[in-house]
């Protein structure tokens, strides 16, 4: 079986990799492109770790196939910081203790990028029912949630 | 004794020093790094839950072009080596059988085969190839069977450890033990209520995010390197040099970050497997688990049945107590049955008592530990019956608690006497918080629980090394697995008086860092934070040393304060000296200077949680909602006070969990029916509210800063304070979790056509 060629974009970078045709965009992303921050917890679309954006849309990239980005904007979590700047959700995740061994973090933090670009000023219960698809066993979701609403807080601050 | 100190680091919040590297996904875990050269390794698993391995036949899988290496259990050699793990020992006979079962396959999902090759795909399709022939057998799949008369026996050699009777005989009780004090006969004679219930808990997992992970090479000289997501990188080296048939000098174990564990990420799983191939094919070989092994073929805790008795005095006290406890341990002996019976009346004085503990062995994955292992299954039963003696007497069940409460002089069931404790200062806050007294709305109730753990001490390194600019490094062999690189950085900062930020906390691997234990029973913080306390005061006082050079007085003379060299009185032109100073003349004061501590901590500080649980619960579905949560805990010293919170509330949550939704679901056969996130159903954010943290700090005086530990104690109350509350709720004692919408639904509707009084 012969691998396929991909041009996509990843992180606003002209991208391509070779991928078998039932490859997931999750295997691709870690290991042709060797983008290893989005995580792998499940592999059936339940954890949330492997959150990536695809044309600005939240999926998790283990139920996407590799092939499936030819031609798409795809975005990861290596992509949210910009120079030496961190995106305010990665800041203020920082600021918050709002993780603790860090593996659903990435997911977390691109979920929620996503919540905020639909949904600028989130209440909690929007923020716990939109970022529902991404499991953290370490933290009890409190101050994840406290990170994103003060990141929603701090960007229409700077926003205005 | 601890004496009150101003602190200036310890008790901040700093921003964790592994933070960015985190929230920027550069992190690397366990699945992340890709070797030169590197295979993919797969594991072959048994379909049946108990069955005699009669043949497995590997050539086809051998012929498959790009397979490097296909082993089995018979290509590792029997050891009968065991690996001191604080009071207990590992028995590397059965964590060896249970990496690669030898004769017989003892639960659905036990490894028998493994390929590598050169892709994944290769190595899944290889290991199809592999023939095995099973017998199937009886499977053993719980705790009644197990112990039945006619039962199928799991291990031919096994005995019940600790039993007069019935010890010459093949069993499935892998042991019993007891606790006693007083006449327990004599105790419920003059009890004025006796409250008699019997509690069963399913098995549960951890359920890390991350599954379990490893890439292995083995070099022609005979040197091994393992890279692997664990908490005890020392663990997996001389388990794997004792498995794979290497010396421990010759393995090196690198630890990656590591993506949760909460105990189940201490013994081996891949690594051997992934060494024994590497050796074999002389190529790096990659294994990652996807999550249904994950499940099926790693650490669950136990599933249990525990019968508890309690009598009491109408004016509360508990006067006598008698429990026994069945804790299947899966497919090997070890369940954490003897720590359930210990802390299970651990909270309070009572005078007289009979508990006894069953380890029981059944065809399902071998137990692992989890947080507070024992504990939360033993504080379901005890807490819940407490909570019926104070509904029969009408007390407070915060009240009722205090008036049986162990404090500082006491004797501890388990045999110790207590040091200072914070349990009455901690009932005593939690009594006073406005949760307490909050109304409840309509189809909600409240539960109140307390918890006990040990914490544990154990074998600790650390080193601190200067920079010649004032900065200073940190290295322990601890893998960070929640926040502890930022609470050894502000415990050498607070030591050498430099800013947290000026100190980097490193985790080495067991060629670069000194021994340490596990990162597990709560103690990095307590014990390794003591190490590092230690060498940070060893730099401390070579710093003073060399501040005497300079001076040229001795080094007695010279004092230290807030991080500056204090030059002894008289002294013409000097002024004090800092860090920085000092350390950039280190090279012409005597050269580097390294902090080194090293120790053996006996004893740990043992530690009390309370929780208040607000329920609410929908009585057309039996879909309950937790609606408040409060925890308190005595944690000693919380030198990162957000870890702090954080480990409190994330237990919490795995409280919840197990007590209202988790299970593993079981076939007749004994295959786990749910072996994935969407079926095994662990809380999400919408599943919770903000859970609110009181920290008690009643100082333990074992620890310089007076530190506890605080990782397991808040997973051991939720299970009671949830069931306590749906009581509450509901007017119904659930003796059985899960407390899944189906079980609640039925025992409302059972309740309301049988009305029964209130």
């Amino acid at each position: 079986m012969s691998k396929l060629h991909i041009e996509t974009t990843i992180n606003g970078e002209p991208a391509e990799y070779l991928c078998d045709p039932h490859e997931t965009l999750l295997s691709a992303l870690r290991n042709a492109v060797g983008l290893t921050g989005t995580k792998e917890g499940c592999a059936t679309g339940d954890c949330g770790a492997c959150s990536i954006l695809v044309d600005g849309r939240l999926v998790p990239a283990c139920l996407v196939l590799a092939p499936e980005a030819q031609g798409r904007r795809v975005t990861t979590i290596e992509g949210l910081s910009r120079g030496d700047a961190l995106h305010p959700l990665q800041q203020k995740f920082l600021e918050h203790a709002a993780l603790q061994c860090g593996i659903c973090t990435p997911g977390f933090i691109v979920a929620a990028k996503a919540l905020l670009d639909a949904k600028p000023d989130p209440s909690e219960e929007e923020a716990r029912y939109w970022l529902a698809g991404n499991l953290c066993r370490c933290t009890g979701y409190d101050k994840i949630v406290r990170a994103v609403l003060d990141a929603a807080s701090e960007m229409k601050g700077s926003a205005a | 004794m601890t004496t009150p100190r101003d602190f200036k680091y310890v008790g901040t919040r700093p921003i964790r020093h592994d933070g960015v590297d985190k929230v920027t996904g550069r992190a690397s875990y366990g699945a992340d790094p890709a070797w030169p050269g590197m295979l993919h390794g797969f594991v072959l698993r048994s379909p049946h839950a108990h069955a005699r391995i009669v043949s497995i036949d590997t050539k086809a899988a051998e012929a498959v072009p790009g397979v490097h290496a296909v082993i089995t259990g018979k290509d590792l050699p029997e050891t009968t080596a065991t690996i001191a793990l604080g009071e207990a020992a590992i028995d590397l006979r059965d964590i060896g059988d249970n990496v690669l079962a030898r004769t017989k396959a003892l639960y659905h999902g036990h490894a028998v085969a493994a390929v590598a090759a050169t892709t994944i795909d290769i190595a899944r399709q290889a290991a199809a190839a592999i023939d095995v022939v099973y017998e199937v057998l009886e499977p053993v799949t719980g705790i009644d069977r197990a112990i039945a008369a006619d039962a199928p026996i799991l291990h031919p050699a096994l005995r019940t450890k600790g039993a007069s009777a019935d010890a010459g005989r093949p069993t499935n009780i892998a042991s019993r033990m007891e606790l006693k004090r007083g006449d327990v006969d004599a105790g419920f004679a003059e009890a004025d209520v006796v409250v008699e219930r019997e509690f069963r808990t399913p098995m549960v997992h951890q359920g890390y995010i991350e599954p379990h992970a490893c890439i292995a090479r083995c070099g022609e000289d005979g040197r091994a390197v393992v890279w692997c997501t664990t908490q005890g990188p020392f663990v997996v080296r001389d388990a794997c040099a004792a498995i794979v048939g290497l010396d421990s000098a010759n393995v090196k174990v690198v630890p990656s970050e590591i993506g949760g564990g909460f105990g189940g990420k201490i013994v081996v799983y891949l690594e051997p497997i992934a060494l024994a191939l590497a050796r074999r094919a002389q190529r790096p070989v990659k294994i990652v688990m996807g999550r249904d092994e994950v499940f099926r073929a790693t650490g669950p805790t136990s599933g249990s049945k525990v019968r508890v008795k309690l009598g009491a005095k109408r004016d509360g006290t508990i006067v006598a107590a008698s429990a026994s406890l069945w804790y299947e341990a899966g497919a090997y002996a070890g369940s954490p049955v003897g720590a359930g019976a210990m802390c299970m009346l651990a909270a309070y004085k009572i005078p007289n008592f009979f508990v006894e503990a069953y380890d029981v062995v059944v065809n399902k994955p071998k137990v692992a530990a989890y947080r507070a292992p024992g504990s939360p299954i033993a504080a379901f039963a005890m807490e819940s019956a407490v909570d019926e003696i104070a509904r029969e007497l009408k007390i407070d069940p915060i009240e009722v608690r205090l008036r049986n409460a162990n404090a500082e002089g006491d004797r501890a069931p388990y045999g110790p006497k207590y040091g200072p404790i914070g349990l009455t200062e901690m009932l005593e806050t939690a009594r006073a918080h406005p949760h307490w007294r909050a109304p409840l709305g309509a189809n909600q109730g409240r539960g109140f629980a307390v918890g006990f753990w040990f914490n544990a001490g154990m074998n600790s390194s650390a080193t601190v090394t200067l920079n010649a600019d004032g900065s200073a490094a940190v290295v322990t062999g601890n893998p960070d697995i929640g926040g502890t690189r930022a609470a050894q950085a502000i415990m050498a900062a607070e030591e050498l008086g430099i800013p947290v930020e000026r100190v980097r906390s490193n985790v080495g691997d067991t060629d670069g860092s000194g021994f340490t234990d596990v990162t597990g029973g709560s103690r990095v913080c307590y014990a390794t934070g003591m190490a590092v306390i230690r060498a940070a005061e060893d730099a401390r006082e070579q710093l003073r040393a060399r501040a005497a050079t300079i001076w040229n007085v001795g080094k007695d003379a010279v004092g230290w304060e807030d991080g500056r060299a204090i030059p002894p009185a008289g002294t013409e032109k000097a002024s004090p000296l800092t860090v920085a100073e000092i350390a950039a003349k280190m090279t012409h004061t005597g050269g580097p200077i390294v902090g080194r501590a090293s120790l053996y901590a006996p004893m740990a500080g043992p530690a009390f949680g309370a929780h208040i649980c607000d329920l609410e619960v929908d009585p057309e579905t039996g879909r309950s909602r937790i609606v408040r949560y409060t925890a308190f805990q005595d944690v000693g010293k919380a030198v990162h006070p957000s870890y702090v919170e954080g480990q409190m509330q994330g237990g919490v949550a795995q409280g919840i969990g197990w007590a209202l939704n988790e299970e593993y679901i079981y076939s007749a056969d004994g295959v786990m029916e749910n072996a994935g996130f969407l079926d095994y159903r662990m809380p999400v954010a919408s599943d919770l509210p903000m859970i609110e943290t009181v920290i008690v700090e009643v100082a333990n005086p074992l620890h310089p800063y007076g530190v506890r530990g605080v990782g397991e104690v808040p997973i051991v109350p939720p299970l009671a304070a949830v069931a306590n509350a749906m009581r509450d709720a509901t007017g119904i004692r659930f003796t059985e979790l899960p407390l899944s919408p189906p079980r609640v639904l039925e025992a409302i509707e059972a309740a309301a056509a049988v009305p029964v009084e209130a």
